[in-house]
C-alpha cells in the first residue's frame, strides 16, 4: 500500500508534536489511531525512521493494547453470529451472504470505510436465530432476502447524513 | 485573558493563596448560601449522567435562563459525579438544596418555569423512598446517603470541576500550603500516623512506600497517578477524576514533595475522555497561575505534571507494567525487586498512588492524622469507595467508614436486593477478589477483615448477585476476563488460566467431572504461586473462592447436570406441555436435529432430550407458548 503524501505529513507532524518527550510512542499511537482509526505497518515504518524505535518494537506494541488496530474498521461494524443454533439456521450463509453484497470478506472493511464484517461467537440470542448485530443493535432472524435490505438502512442513514 | 488579569491571578506566595481562599471560599459560601441574591443550579455531569442527556439538560437550561432573561437572578453550571447513578441525571438548586432526580431534557422547562421562577417544588422530579414512599427534597436525607462519609469523593457533585476558583473556595491547595510550611520528613511522619493504605487493591501503607523511595539517592524521582481502573464494575477513580481533579493533584504534589520528585504523572485509562479532559484543564489552569512549575508558592518546591492514556490493558493497572506502558513498551510486569520505589520509571525511584489514595490525602493534611485515624477500625483507617453494583435497588458510588458492615452496605444504603428476591453472594475485589455469603453479612469492611473472610478489598468493586445468578458461571465470566487480559508472560497465568477455563467450560456444559473440582484447585494454586504480577497471583481467585463457597453448586452441575439459577444453557432441558401442544407440528418442522417427533392433530409433540441442541427455535416458533425450559 502506498500511503497518501499529506497522510505521511499527518504522521510526521504527530511524531515531531512529541519529540521531547521522554518516551514518545505511545502518545505518538494513540493519536494516530485517532486520527486514522488503524495503524497499519506502513505508518509504523514511517514512526520507526522518525523516532529511531525499531518496527519490531512498534509493532510488538501495536498488538498488545487493545486499542490499537492494524486494520481499519467500518463505521458500522456487522457481527454476525455463528454460534451453533444461528450455524444451523442458516447463519452462515447469511455471512456469506453480507460479503458477496459487500464485496468483502469477514475480518475486512469496505472501500468507502463504511461496514465492517465479524463472524462472532454465540451472541446469546439464540431463539431469534440466525442473529446479526450491528453497532450493538441486535436483528432477529435474518433471512437471507433480508441482508440487502439491512445493508441499505444503513447507507440511506449514511445517505440522508450527505444531503443534511 | 490579558495579562495584567493574568498577573493579578497569578499565586505565586502563600500570601496569595491565602486571598484566593478567603475571596473564592466566600464566593462559593454565598453560593450555596443564597447571600449573593442568586439561585444556582448545578447539573451531574459525570459520565453516567452525560450519556443520558445530562450535557443537553445543562445546554437547555442555559438557553431558557438567557430567554427568560434570568442571567442577574440564577446560574447554571455543571459538576462532578453525584454517585446515585441508577436515579441519574440529577439537577440540584442552591439555595434550598433541591435534589431532582431521573430529569429529562422536556423537564427543563418547567424547572425554569416552576421552581425558579415560581418558587415552586415540582413534587415529581423529588425522589421517592422505595419503602416509605415518601417524597424527599434534600440530598442528605436520602437514605443512599445518609450513612456514607465523603473524604476522597469530597467535592464530588457540589463544585465546577472546570473552575480552578470553586476547587480553592472548597479547601482545595489548603493541605498542599500545609504540607509546604512542614519537612518532607514531617509529612511522612503525618501520613504515617494516619495508616492510610493504598486504595487500589492491595492495601500497602502508603508512608511506607513514600519512605523507601525519599530515602534513595537519585537526581530525579517520579510520582504517579495510577488511574487504570480496570476491574469491570469499578468507577470510583473515574468519578473522582471526573468531580475534584484538583484535589487529586494536591495529593500527587505532596506526595511529591514528601518524596523529592519534581515530575508526576497521570496514567488514564483511553476509556475515560471527560476525565482526561478535566486533568488536563486543570493542570493548564493551576500552570497558568503559578501553581504548578517552578519554585511553588516560594517554597522553592518545583513540580510538573504530564498527562499519559492507557491503550485497553487490564495488566498495565499493575504498577511495574503501568510503568513499562509509560516507557512506550508492551505492559508487561517487571520482577520486584528492584521495587518502582526503588528503580522505576526510567530507571529512577518512583511511588505509584492509586487516584483514591491520592484524593484521601489533601483531607488528612488538612484536618490532621489523629482526627482521620479516629475514622475506620484498627488496621484500616479512613473511608472506602465502593461502586456497588448488580441486583440491588440502588446503584452507584458509596463511601462509607472502614468497618461498615455488607449488610449496611447493601440493605441500608444499597436498598436491599431488585424484585426482593433471595440474596446470594456478594462480590468484591473484582477479576482478583472473592464471593462472600449470606453467612458473612456482618464482616466489617476492613482490608484484613475482607481477607479473613476469603475476598479482598480490591479497587472497590461490590456485585449483588440473588439466586438467579450461578455461580459457576460467575467464575466462568471471571475466568474468560483474566484470560483475556493475561500478558502472557508467565506461563502458569498464559496456560493455566486457560485450561481453568475449559475446565469451567466443560462444567456448565454438563460434561464436568468431580476430578475437576480437584484439579481446578490444584491448577488454581500453582498459578498463585507462579506468576510475576499482582494479577497473575490472584487469577485463581474466581474459582478458588467459588469453590469454597459454593461447592454444593459445582456438584449439582457435575452429578445432577442442573443449574438451578437457570443460567448454563446446557443444562436446561426443553419440554413441551402436552396440555398446551395443538399438535400443529410447527417445532418439528422446524428443529435442526429433529429432535421433536409426534403425530400431527393427533398425539401432543415431545422433545428427545438426547438430541436436542437447545437452540430455542421451537420456543420461538410455537405459537401457543406450549415449549418451555426446566
Amino acid at each position: 500500500m502506498q500511503l497518501r503524501k499529506e497522510a505521511v505529513e499527518v504522521v510526521v507532524q504527530i511524531c515531531d508534536r512529541y519529540k521531547d518527550e521522554p518516551s514518545p510512542l505511545m502518545l505518538i499511537l494513540s493519536d494516530v489511531q485517532k486520527e486514522y482509526g488503524y495503524i497499519p505497518m506502513e505508518v509504523q515504518q514511517i514512526i520507526s525512521a522518525k523516532t529511531g524505535i525499531p518496527v519490531s518494537e512498534i509493532y510488538g506494541v501495536v498488538t498488545f493494547y487493545n486499542f490499537f488496530s492494524l486494520e481499519p474498521k467500518g463505521k458500522y461494524v456487522i457481527g454476525v453470529c455463528v454460534g451453533t443454533a444461528c450455524y444451523v439456521k442458516g447463519g452462515q450463509n447469511v455471512l456469506d451472504k453480507f460479503a458477496e453484497l459487500l464485496k468483502i470478506k469477514p475480518g475486512q472493511t469496505t472501500e468507502d470505510g463504511l461496514f465492517s464484517i465479524d463472524n462472532v461467537r454465540c451472541l446469546g440470542a439464540c431463539g431469534i436465530a440466525p442473529a446479526v448485530s450491528i453497532n450493538g443493535k441486535v436483528y432477529p432472524k435474518v433471512e437471507l432476502s433480508k441482508v440487502g435490505s439491512i445493508i441499505q438502512e444503513y447507507r440511506t442513514i449514511e445517505q440522508k447524513a450527505m444531503e443534511a | 485573558m490579558s495579562k495584567e488579569k493574568l498577573e493579578s491571578n497569578l499565586i505565586r506566595t502563600v500570601k496569595s493563596l491565602e486571598k484566593a481562599h478567603e475571596v473564592c471560599g466566600k464566593k462559593l459560601e454565598d453560593k450555596f448560601s443564597g447571600k449573593d441574591g442568586k439561585r444556582h443550579i448545578v447539573i451531574c455531569g459525570g459520565t453516567g449522567c452525560m450519556s443520558s442527556d445530562s450535557k443537553v439538560i445543562y445546554e437547555t437550561l442555559c438557553k431558557l435562563i438567557e430567554e427568560k432573561g434570568l442571567q442577574d437572578k440564577v446560574t447554571a453550571n455543571m459538576v462532578g459525579c453525584f454517585g446515585f447513578c441508577s436515579q441519574g441525571p440529577f439537577v440540584k438548586i442552591f439555595p434550598e438544596d433541591t435534589l431532582y432526580r431521573l430529569v429529562k431534557v422536556k423537564d427543563c422547562e418547567r424547572i425554569i418555569e416552576e421552581d425558579i421562577i415560581n418558587g415552586k417544588v415540582i413534587e415529581d422530579l423529588l425522589y421517592e423512598d422505595p419503602n416509605t414512599h415518601e417524597k424527599i427534597t434534600r440530598q442528605d436525607d436520602i437514605n443512599f446517603y445518609k450513612k456514607q462519609k465523603r473524604i476522597a469523593l469530597y467535592g464530588c457533585g457540589t463544585i465546577n470541576p472546570e473552575d480552578l476558583d470553586e476547587a480553592l473556595g472548597y479547601d482545595g491547595l489548603k493541605a498542599l500550603k500545609k504540607a509546604l510550611s512542614m519537612t518532607p520528613e514531617q509529612v511522612i511522619e503525618e501520613m504515617s500516623k494516619s495508616g492510610l493504605r493504598g486504595r487500589g487493591g492491595a492495601g500497602f501503607p502508603t508512608a511506607k512506600k513514600w519512605a523507601f523511595a525519599a530515602a534513595q539517592k537519585s537526581d530525579v524521582k517520579y510520582i504517579i497517578c495510577n488511574g487504570d481502573e480496570g476491574d469491570p464494575g469499578a468507577f470510583m477513580d473515574r468519578s473522582i477524576l471526573e468531580g475534584n481533579p484538583v484535589a487529586v493533584i494536591e495529593g500527587m504534589m505532596i506526595a511529591g514533595y514528601a518524596i523529592g520528585a519534581t515530575q508526576g504523572y497521570f496514567y488514564i485509562r483511553a476509556e475515560y475522555p471527560i476525565a482526561c479532559e478535566r486533568i488536563k484543564i486543570a493542570i493548564r489552569e493551576m500552570e497558568e497561575r503559578g501553581l504548578l512549575g517552578d519554585n511553588i508558592l516560594g517554597s522553592g518546591f518545583s513540580f510538573r505534571l504530564g498527562l499519559r492514556y492507557g491503550a485497553g490493558a487490564f495488566v498495565c493497572g499493575e504498577e511495574t507494567a503501568l510503568l513499562n506502558s509509560i516507557e512506550g513498551k508492551r505492559g508487561m510486569p517487571r520482577p520486584k525487586p528492584p521495587f518502582p520505589a526503588v528503580s522505576g520509571l526510567f530507571g529512577k525511584p518512583t511511588v505509584i498512588n492509586n487516584v483514591e489514595t491520592l484524593a484521601n490525602i489533601p483531607y488528612i493534611m488538612r484536618v490532621g492524622a489523629e482526627e482521620y485515624a479516629k475514622i475506620g477500625t484498627e488496621g484500616s483507617k479512613g473511608t472506602k469507595v465502593f461502586a456497588l453494583g448488580g441486583k440491588v435497588k440502588n446503584v452507584g458510588l458509596v463511601e462509607v467508614p472502614m468497618g461498615t458492615t455488607l449488610r449496611t452496605l447493601i440493605y441500608d444504603i444499597g436498598g436491599g436486593i431488585t424484585n426482593d428476591k433471595k440474596f446470594q453472594a456478594i462480590q468484591t475485589g473484582g477479576p482478583s477478589g472473592g464471593c462472600l455469603t449470606i453467612s458473612e453479612l456482618d464482616v466489617p469492611i476492613d482490608y484484613d477483615s475482607l481477607i479473613r473472610a476469603g475476598s479482598m478489598m480490591g479497587s472497590g468493586g461490590a456485585i449483588v448477585m440473588d439466586e438467579d445468578n450461578c455461580m459457576v458461571d460467575v467464575a466462568k465470566f471471571y475466568m474468560q476476563f483474566i484470560c483475556d487480559e493475561s500478558c502472557g508472560k508467565c506461563s502458569q497465568c498464559r496456560i493455566g488460566t486457560k485450561r481453568l477455563l475449559e475446565i469451567l467450560e466443560k462444567i456448565t456444559s454438563g460434561n464436568g467431572t468431580m476430578k475437576d473440582l480437584d484439579d481446578m484447585e490444584e491448577l488454581a494454586k500453582s498459578i498463585t504461586v507462579g506468576a510475576l504480577c499482582g494479577l497473575g497471583q490472584t487469577a485463581g481467585n474466581p474459582v478458588l473462592s467459588t469453590l469454597h463457597k459454593f461447592r454444593d453448586v459445582y456438584v449439582r452441575h457435575i452429578v445432577d447436570k442442573k443449574c438451578d439459577a437457570g443460567v448454563c444453557k446446557d443444562l436446561l432441558e426443553y419440554k413441551i406441555d402436552p396440555e398446551k401442544c395443538k399438535k400443529c407440528s410447527m417445532c418439528a418442522r422446524n428443529c435442526p436435529t429433529s429432535a421433536i417427533t409426534g403425530v400431527p392433530g393427533k398425539e401432543p409433540y415431545k422433545i428427545d432430550p438426547t438430541k436436542c441442541i437447545k437452540c430455542g427455535t421451537c420456543i420461538t416458533v410455537c405459537h401457543f407458548g406450549a415449549v418451555h425450559k426446566e
